[in-house]
């Protein structure tokens, strides 16, 4: 039920109503509404109810275990939040002067550090607003790298078949062409495909390491020498960088550029379309490109912004102000209240929860995509035995899984392994929980096997059954309308 | 398995190419990429006058899962589209083989078609999958 549903005409909610009419008595005519918008008019105790039945029916770290993969829904210490919200950050307006926000700009300057350290990487900017936006900054500072040399001739990234859909997206953005890398049957990038794919039309290439099939690349070394030979430049996707923090640092496998998903890996809150925070770090040559505004301790000890005035060739500003300073500061939190021994932690534990998944459920005869590896932070099953077998989809697994209190993994991502489930637990969940989801994915393939129907109409115990997926997206329905309107 | 009519050939990366006799060919994904991919929700086509290169990926189908690039299996000049899967981008799960074909294109070079495969061949390839 949406809210609109609940529209009563006349009835109002004291604390959201406005007391007055604004006064639009200078705006045009032609640029004034007509009729009064199709806002619902619904009680302050109604309104209450109602977005506090839907908290109550959503799946969040909060309530239920979420190994969604390559997302890393860890725990988001409430301490960052309380720390974030302190007055003298939230008030602060964000057109202060300098000599107003030597706090906050000290911590902002702090985590740039912290980030450095953490990556290997000579220079972090704070600015882009979420990864993908750190991505397409880390693909223009390629261009700008190669543009500035005269060396036009590079348009292609490439990209290995088992990326993050946003890797080509980014490139594509920037102006590149996109070739693709297959991954070999042991889950490392086909390094011979790759180094014939080599040559002086390459600007660089994107890697995920640990990559998205849950395994660290061990020709890593191999792949930068032979990229940086051809001229090209190493980007490292930040979304698995939770499974090396405080391990091994992008900087010393080689890479040139890198994007962070604080949201990930230092424990910012996920979703809902942001605001989010996707810095991005950069080797020595790739400075000059970071994308302002940056935060700089001049000799006197205080901080200062910089802009284009000193980084004259820098791809430009990303969002208005400093970026998400709010999300930067919890991450900026988080990364204090773990210190270099938390965050070496954070891996051990993550690496250490999946590897526990992945033996218990392969013990339980479950089948491992890529057998003979150990996991990194993540694994993948493949469930193509159990839907031959039981003619069930991991589409229906996934949903039986909430039916037993736990949110799904990522369900058919990476395309490149059939009918798989991608497992991320995280470094936050107890034994016992990882118990819990070995002893449910145990009884949901008994069900398949003796009532397949159970898995296919599930899930049962939702507030909402099998939704129409495929209708959805053919027929888009996004904008409320009245009833008459209909 | 998934059936594989012997009137055509097909490309190693799930398309199909039906010689039309007129220097035309078309065009479409075979019946085992459509039920891999599933309920397919959008389509995007070449356009017409886009001259293609032989594995030139120039379409895209798209089902609730994934979206997935489609190859053309040889080189030539798109001449017709398949307007309907606009609205219905089911045809192709309905039928991958006739009423689901993506495009048509004007055939630059016979040869490259005896370069591909065989539907006893292409069938080979799909029952290791």
């Amino acid at each position: 039920m949406l809210i609109h549903d609940h529209s009563h005409p006349g009835r109002r909610a004291a604390a959201q109503a406005p007391l007055t009419t604004p006064d639009c008595a200078d705006l045009p005519t032609a640029l004034r509404r007509q009729r009064r918008p199709a806002l619902p008019e619904v009680s302050e105790l109604d309104t209450v109810r109602h977005y506090t039945r839907l908290s109550q029916q959503n799946f969040s770290i909060d309530t239920h275990f979420y190994p969604l993969g390559s997302c890393t829904m860890k725990y988001n210490p409430r301490a960052c939040n309380s720390l974030a919200s302190l007055p003298g950050f939230l008030a602060r307006h964000p057109a202060a002067p300098e000599t107003h926000s030597q706090g906050v700009m000290a911590c902002l300057f702090d985590l740039q550090e912290i980030l450095k350290a953490v990556t290997g990487m000579h220079a972090v900017s704070l600015a882009p607003a979420a990864g993908a936006q750190g991505e397409l900054a880390g693909v223009l500072m390629i261009r700008a790298y190669h543009d500035a040399r005269g060396d036009h001739a590079r348009r292609e990234i490439l990209v290995p078949d088992a990326a993050h859909g946003t890797n080509p997206a980014s490139a594509i953005m920037a102006g590149f062409e996109v070739r693709e890398i297959p991954t070999g049957a042991d889950g490392d990038v086909d390094v011979e495909a790759l180094s014939r794919a080599l040559g002086p039309q390459t600007a660089g290439i994107m890697l995920t390491n640990p990559s998205t099939v849950g395994v660290f690349d061990r020709n890593i070394q191999i792949i930068a020498e032979r990229v940086h030979a051809a001229g090209g430049l190493l980007y490292y996707d930040g979304a698995n960088l939770n499974a090396i923090l405080g391990q091994v640092r992008p900087g010393d496998m080689g890479f040139d550029v890198i994007h962070m998903n604080l949201h990930k890996t230092f424990s910012t809150p996920h979703g809902g379309g942001g605001p989010g925070a996707g810095p991005v770090g950069v080797a020595k040559h790739l400075e000059p490109y970071l994308p302002i505004p940056l935060v700089a301790r001049a000799s006197d000890d205080t901080f200062v912004w910089q802009d284009e005035h000193s980084h004259h060739d820098s791809i430009g500003r990303l969002t208005a102000f400093g970026g998400n300073i709010g999300i930067l500061l919890r991450a900026y939190i988080y990364a204090r209240l773990l210190g270099g021994a938390g965050m070496k932690r954070v891996a051990d534990y993550a690496t250490l929860n999946a590897n526990y998944l992945l033996k218990r459920l392969s013990e339980a005869g479950f089948q491992l995509a890529y057998p003979q590896r150990r996991a990194s932070h993540e694994f993948i099953l493949t469930l193509k035995r159990e839907a031959k077998n039981y003619g069930i989809s991991t589409m229906d697994f996934a949903k039986r899984l909430l039916d037993y209190g736990f949110h799904a993994p990522t369900t058919y991502f990476p395309l490149l392994v059939p009918e798989c489930l991608l497992i991320e637990p995280t470094e936050t969940e107890s034994k016992e929980a990882l118990d819990a989801f070995v002893e449910a994915m145990i009884a949901i393939r008994a069900e398949a096997e003796q009532e397949p129907e159970t898995l296919r109409t599930a899930p049962h115990q939702l507030p909402v059954k099998r939704l129409d997926d495929v209708r959805a997206a053919r027929h888009l329905d996004l904008a409320w309308k009245p009833a008459a309107e209909r | 398995m998934s059936q594989v009519p012997t009137d055509r050939v097909y490309n190693d990366s799930h398309e199909w190419l039906m010689d039309n006799g007129d220097g035309t060919a078309t065009v479409g994904i075979s019946e085992h990429a459509q039920e891999a991919l599933g309920d397919l929700v959008f389509v995007e086509p070449p356009k017409i006058g886009d001259e293609l290169s032989a594995k030139q990926a120039c379409a895209v189908v798209e089902s609730v899962k994934a979206a997935s690039d489609v190859y053309s299996p040889i080189s030539g000049e798109v001449v017709e589209i398949n307007e309907q899967l606009s609205d219905s981008p089911e045809l192709i799960n309905g039928d991958a083989y006739g009423e689901g074909w993506i495009f048509r294109l004007k055939i630059a070079d016979p040869s490259e078609i005896e370069a591909l495969l065989d539907a006893d061949a292409y069938g080979e390839q799909i029952a290791d999958d």
